[in-house]
């Protein structure tokens, strides 16, 4: 047992360091040395990453409520969603009179609606603070009202997989809608500054991605003493011995609402840094299909164990940007054929290979 | 000699007669023919006068093409063709026309548009034409066509018109018809100048159903600029205001029906949908995400056999459904034999498995087919609708889709209540241990059933192209759904599945006239939501200790 | 007096579940404490208790007996909150209604249970077993911020040394024989400080040797807490009861001590079939 928990800290640990690594070394090649040194990562590298690494937060976020808790969320897209919405309307506010119509306070898509105020839940973000709170509140009071009536009436395994599913596939088809306010088909896009910087500008764009590996590894560290608390435990014996548990005397529904009030929040914040990365956040990102992705980096990683999410998170999204490349037909094929073979043949993901690798070896 | 000549000629011609007969679809008789000729040999060469009398000629002689030759030449597209002087109906297809003969009304081909000479006409003759055209109609045979004149002459004030319309009244046999001829006559009667007729008009006039009449009587009801009402008489608008509530509330009942219609018959499709679901699903515990892939293999099996038989879209359609229900199953069979058998026991992992297969379908039919949605052709039996007065048409494929379910789910009943798979299938549903115990070989069992789950996902595709497009998103967009009716009506339970299939499609119509059809489906979509946090196990919920584990 | 006490208390009960937990009061002056009357719970039709009425008293030591079906673990699933019944009532002393109250509340206010099966937590190690039992404030919050006093892993120590597993107290629960699993959750049980023990099937798959320790333990518990043992075998359950309830079709057939019930005609009528 020691043995196993010393190795998991190793691998924890050297995971960090890769993470330390593409969180400090690359903005400094990229802000430091010229632009035409060998070291210096172009604009294309430096975003991709940045979008990898909220994925591996997102993974990750999933990993503490299916690896952990053993619900398997098929919704988690939806705060990740919700997240990115929150800081996308703060950059729409940004945009200011710069937009197509040049309305000094409606977003141009709003213009073209002829509506001729700024709906409620517009108001306050304009402010940055305001924003970031609500990269937080939004995906978290979702999570919560949901998973309160959802583990209050214990509603367990496929049915609360599926009625995750039914929840992120209700808010696709609300955010198409135009009346919604929130761009409808086309979503949130053309963004200009953050904080009054270029949000284009190499050197944002480097911060961003600071920005993304910093608080993924302050999420790690916050999620592996989470886990390790009594809690933790509590929440692994809830996935294991459910009924156990309850007989035990903890009500398991608040354990597992707040764990998956907390991972919502993860989630809601990877997507706050997603969004000026790439630019844009629209409807898409609720889509069912998008959130059954999030299980498979964690599946593909191996789940119950943190780094092994966000080592799924990025080798499959890499996989992805690869493939698509390459050959967008093969993508599909090659992610269906990952789903059949990570839950007929790696039960564990990626990392659960390596562990009995390592295993055999030592044996 | 002489005599016997002629004897001999009239047989001759006699037996002519019938040979040709039989060749030109049988019921008409060459005398008929021949004027018809005749009458066309006018039309296409004479002058304007001679065109006139042509018309004369063709409306009387009550030949089988007249009518249509007739309609054609009113708009425009009887011409003749330069090459051989025949005279042809056309279609414009853009570039030229697809021409029919006009006698046999024999496909000829696409031609450009120098190729013909359309035949004109003089505004004149083309009032003229329109008479003869609703005279000939009122008199047709099929009481559709009579109807449809009817209610094209009610919107001509002319006096023509009324005649032939008093005179049809006098001998016709179709009910409908003469209601229709009744409430033409009641609505000239309510612009008369004596006010009782008017007053006793509109009171008859509250029984009928016509769109006609609740336009009419609101016009009387309405205010001009300076606030007088267009009716100036207050009785009259008494009668009218009272005559059009009594309406409304037909109209209320029929609209009514109508949406109950509409939500039985999308409820249908969800049934269609969700009915392998709740096999697979309720007697198996497997979630199979590839599910709507197998619709989707259905829909794009219709699609295919279509393409290989185009000119008997009704047949195709037919033989789509045992083709669709045996691809969809076997492919089903391949998906338990291959993935599902090796994960019983954990359904979480099953749904993610089957997930991936329902990638690799929808990506094989992309490369296959081009992501680019198909067009399914409906046969001409289930295409328009059954006009049941002017409040109500059902349109004939949802209804044909609503007793295409029912026969499915009745179908499906039988065979797991008579047969010995059914026996199996719910022996090992409730106690797989003891099935296993007594002989039943679990596995097996385990795959036909998978099988037919599947095969019936396969059938729905069959009825989904039938209303919707064919494409690799076509599964996609009904999974959700499905598993909603599934698990809203309770896992296990067949009858629950159709009840919840049929209340949920009816609600959503109901509540799409003021939310909006998206925002009827998320109200849908929360209302279960919140109905599993309720009552977690459905409608009709399994109770005892299996319902436990 | 049945009817008596449901009338006088069940309104107390409601209006105070709550803060008699705080207070820690289980009312057993009048003795019993457990009553369970006239209850019933039907699956689709089937009667697994057929209004049944049992007092358990504080501090006794009792087994229950029966035939499978009999209704013993359906029992057991009533008094811990698990199952509903259809009618009947279910007090806890005199006061508390078990009733209004789901499994956590039921287990904080000191009714803990061993199941059939034994389940433990698999991927944990005894010492982490036992700690997740340990009495103590289960709420989200202070258990987040948890740590174990002195007092408290002494505590845990003795438990260890009780049920016998202080060289494996740091293997993973997983890898324990199926008798020392029985044995931790025992443990476990122990470690809640209950009032009333309700023991299913404790001895299954356990060494002769094992059996011994396990009516020696259970024997040595009484009087501090009520311990209710279902248990088929009757050699144990003669070694350590002393008063005996049949069940049968879901209702109490006969109580009384090992000897009157094994010499009772209606209970070898239903043991041995007629």
């Amino acid at each position: 047992m020691k043995f196993i928990a010393l190795g998991q800290d190793k691998t924890s640990t050297s995971v960090l360091i890769v993470l330390a690594a593409v969180t400090f070394i690359i903005p400094f090649c990229n802000l430091v040395l010229p632009a035409d040194s060998p070291l210096h990562f172009s604009a294309y590298t430096v975003s991709v990453l940045g979008k990898y690494l909220t994925f591996a937060l997102l993974a990750m976020s999933l990993d503490l409520v299916w690896g952990y808790c053993g619900i398997l969320a098929l919704g988690h897209g939806a705060f990740f969603a919700l997240g990115g919405y929150a800081m996308g309307m703060y950059l729409m506010r940004q945009i200011g009179a710069r937009g197509v119509y040049g309305d000094p306070l409606l977003p141009d898509f709003m213009v073209f609606l002829n509506w001729k105020e700024l709906p409620w839940y517009w108001l306050g973000f304009d402010q940055f603070w305001f924003a970031l709170l609500m990269v937080l509140l939004a995906p978290g009071a979702l999570a919560f009202v949901f998973g309160w009536l959802a583990f209050r009436s214990r509603v367990t395994g496929v049915y609360l997989s599926i009625i995750t599913q039914a929840l992120t596939y209700a808010l696709l088809l609300a955010f198409f809608r135009n009346e919604m306010g929130f761009g409808g088909n086309n979503g949130l896009t053309d963004f200009k500054e953050i904080l009054g910087f270029n949000i284009q500008s190499e050197a944002v764009r480097t911060l961003l991605l600071m920005m993304s590996g910093i608080t993924l590894i302050g999420a790690f560290l916050l999620c592996r003493w989470l886990v390790n608390t009594k809690l933790g435990r509590v929440v692994t014996a809830i996935r294991d011995q459910e009924s156990r548990v309850r007989f035990l005397g903890y009500r398991v529904e608040m354990f597992k609402l707040w764990i998956f009030v907390f991972a919502a929040m993860l989630a809601g914040i990877a997507g706050g840094l997603y969004v000026p990365q790439v630019g844009i956040i629209n409807p898409s990102e609720f889509s069912p299909l998008n959130s059954l992705e999030i299980v498979i980096w964690v599946a593909m990683g191996g789940r119950g164990t943190l780094y092994g999410a966000i080592i799924g998170g990025v080798l499959v999204n890499y996989g992805k940007t690869v493939l698509t490349g390459l050959m967008p037909e093969i993508w599909l094929f090659t992610l269906g054929a990952v789903f059949i073979v990570v839950t007929l043949l790696l039960p564990d993901g990626i990392v659960g290979l390596l562990k009995r690798r390592s295993q055999e070896q030592s044996a | 000699m002489k005599v016997n000549s002629f004897k001999r000629y009239c047989w001759l011609s006699a037996v002519l007669m019938l040979v040709f007969s039989l060749a030109i679809h049988g019921d008409q008789d060459l005398s008929a023919q021949q004027p018809l000729l005749d009458a066309l040999n006018n039309l296409k060469q004479g002058s304007m006068t001679d065109r006139e009398q042509a018309i004369t000629q063709l409306s009387e002689i009550k030949h089988k093409r007249s009518l249509g030759i007739l309609q054609a030449l009113l708009d425009g597209r009887l011409f003749t063709l330069k090459s051989d002087a025949r005279l042809v109906i056309g279609i414009d297809n853009n570039q030229g026309y697809d021409i029919s003969d006009a006698v046999s009304s024999a496909p000829l081909g696409a031609v450009e548009q120098e190729a013909v000479n359309k035949i004109n006409l003089t505004n004149k003759l083309r009032v003229s034409l329109r008479k003869i055209i609703g005279q000939l109609e009122l008199s047709a045979d099929d009481p559709a066509i009579r109807l449809a004149a009817v209610k094209a002459m009610s919107n001509e004030d002319d006096e023509n018109a009324l005649a032939l319309l008093k005179a049809r009244a006098g001998i016709e046999k179709d009910e409908a018809v003469r209601q229709a001829i009744k409430v033409v006559f009641l609505m000239r009667d309510m612009s008369s100048s004596d006010k009782t007729v008017r007053m006793e008009a509109i009171d008859a006039l509250k029984e009928h159903n016509s769109l006609d009449v609740v336009n009419r009587l609101n016009v009387m009801l309405e205010k001009d600029d300076s606030g007088n009402y267009l009716e100036t008489d207050a009785d009259i608008r008494n009668v009218a205001k009272a005559a059009l509530i009594k309406i409304n509330t037909r109209l209320q009942f029929y609209s009514t029906i109508e949406t109950v219609f509409f939500g039985l018959s999308l409820g249908a499709v969800l049934v269609l949908a969700a009915i392998g679901l709740a096999i697979t699903f309720g007697v198996m515990g497997v979630i199979n995400m590839a599910h709507g892939e197998l619709m989707m293999l259905g829909a794009y099996t219709t699609y295919v056999i279509q393409q290989l038989m185009p000119n008997h879209l009704g047949l195709s359609v037919l033989l789509a459904i045992p083709a669709a229900f045996v691809i969809s199953a076997l492919v089903g069979i391949a998906i338990e034999r291959g993935i599902i058998r090796f994960l019983y026991g954990r359904p979480l992992e099953t749904l993610l498995a089957t997930f991936g297969v329902s990638l690799i379908l929808q990506q094989s039919v992309r490369s296959i087919f081009s992501p680019l949605n198909r067009s399914v052709a409906t046969p001409e039996w289930m295409s328009g609708s059954w006009q049941i007065n002017d409040f109500l048409s059902l349109t004939w494929n949802r209804f044909f889709i609503l007793v295409f379910c029912l026969l499915v789910f009745v179908m499906l009943l039988q065979i797991l209540k008579h047969t010995r798979l059914g026996l199996e299938v719910r022996a090992v549903a409730q106690n797989r241990n003891m099935a296993k115990a007594m002989g039943i070989p679990t596995a097996k069992v385990d795959a036909m059933t998978f099988g037919l789950g599947s095969g019936i996902a396969g059938v729905a595709g069959v009825a989904l192209s039938q209303i919707t497009n064919v494409g690799p998103n076509l599964g996609q967009a009904y999974i959700v759904d499905s598993f909603m009716v599934v698990v809203f009506g309770g896992v296990g339970n067949l009858l629950g599945t159709l009840v919840a299939g049929f209340s949920l499609g009816i609600a959503n119509k109901f509540l799409e006239p003021f939310a909006g059809a998206v925002l009827a489906k998320i109200l849908v979509l929360v209302f279960i939501i919140l109905f599993i946090q309720k009552r977690p196990r459905g409608l009709f919920p399994q109770k005892g200790r299996a319902a436990d584990s | 007096m049945n009817g008596y006490t449901v009338n006088l208390f069940g309104e107390d009960a409601k209006a105070g579940a709550g803060s008699l937990l705080i207070k820690g009061g289980v009312d057993t002056r009048h003795g019993p404490i457990l009553y369970l009357e006239d209850v019933s719970v039907s699956f689709d039709g089937f009667k697994a208790l057929n209004n049944l009425s049992l007092y358990i008293d504080a501090g006794e030591l009792r087994c229950l007996i029966g035939p499978n079906g009999a209704g013993k673990t359906t029992l057991m699933d009533v008094i811990t909150g698990k199952t509903r019944p259809d009618t009947g009532s279910v007090f806890f002393g005199q006061t508390i209604d078990l009733l209004q109250m789901d499994e956590p509340a039921i287990a904080q206010a000191g009714i803990c249970r061993k199941f059939q099966k034994p389940s433990v937590f698999d991927a944990l190690t005894v010492f982490k077993n036992l700690e997740l039992a340990l009495k103590t404030d289960k709420r989200t919050w202070p258990t987040l911020f948890n740590h174990l006093n002195g007092e408290q892993r002494d505590r845990i120590n003795e438990i260890i040394e009780t049920i016998g597993l202080s060289t494996s107290h740091r293997l993973r629960a997983g890898i324990l024989s199926h008798g020392q699993k029985q044995w931790l959750e025992i443990g476990m049980l122990l470690m809640q400080e209950p009032k009333v023990m309700l023991v299913d099937e404790p001895i299954a798959g356990m060494t002769h040797q094992e059996v011994e320790r396990t009516a020696e333990l259970l024997v040595s518990l009484q009087g501090q807490r009520s311990i209710v043992v279902v248990e088929h075998d009757m050699e144990f359950v003669r070694s350590i009861a002393r008063k005996v309830t049949v069940l049968h079709e879901g209702s109490v057939l006969t109580e009384g001590t090992m000897d009157e019930v094994q010499n009772d005609p209606r209970v070898i009528q239903v043991y041995l079939g007629g």
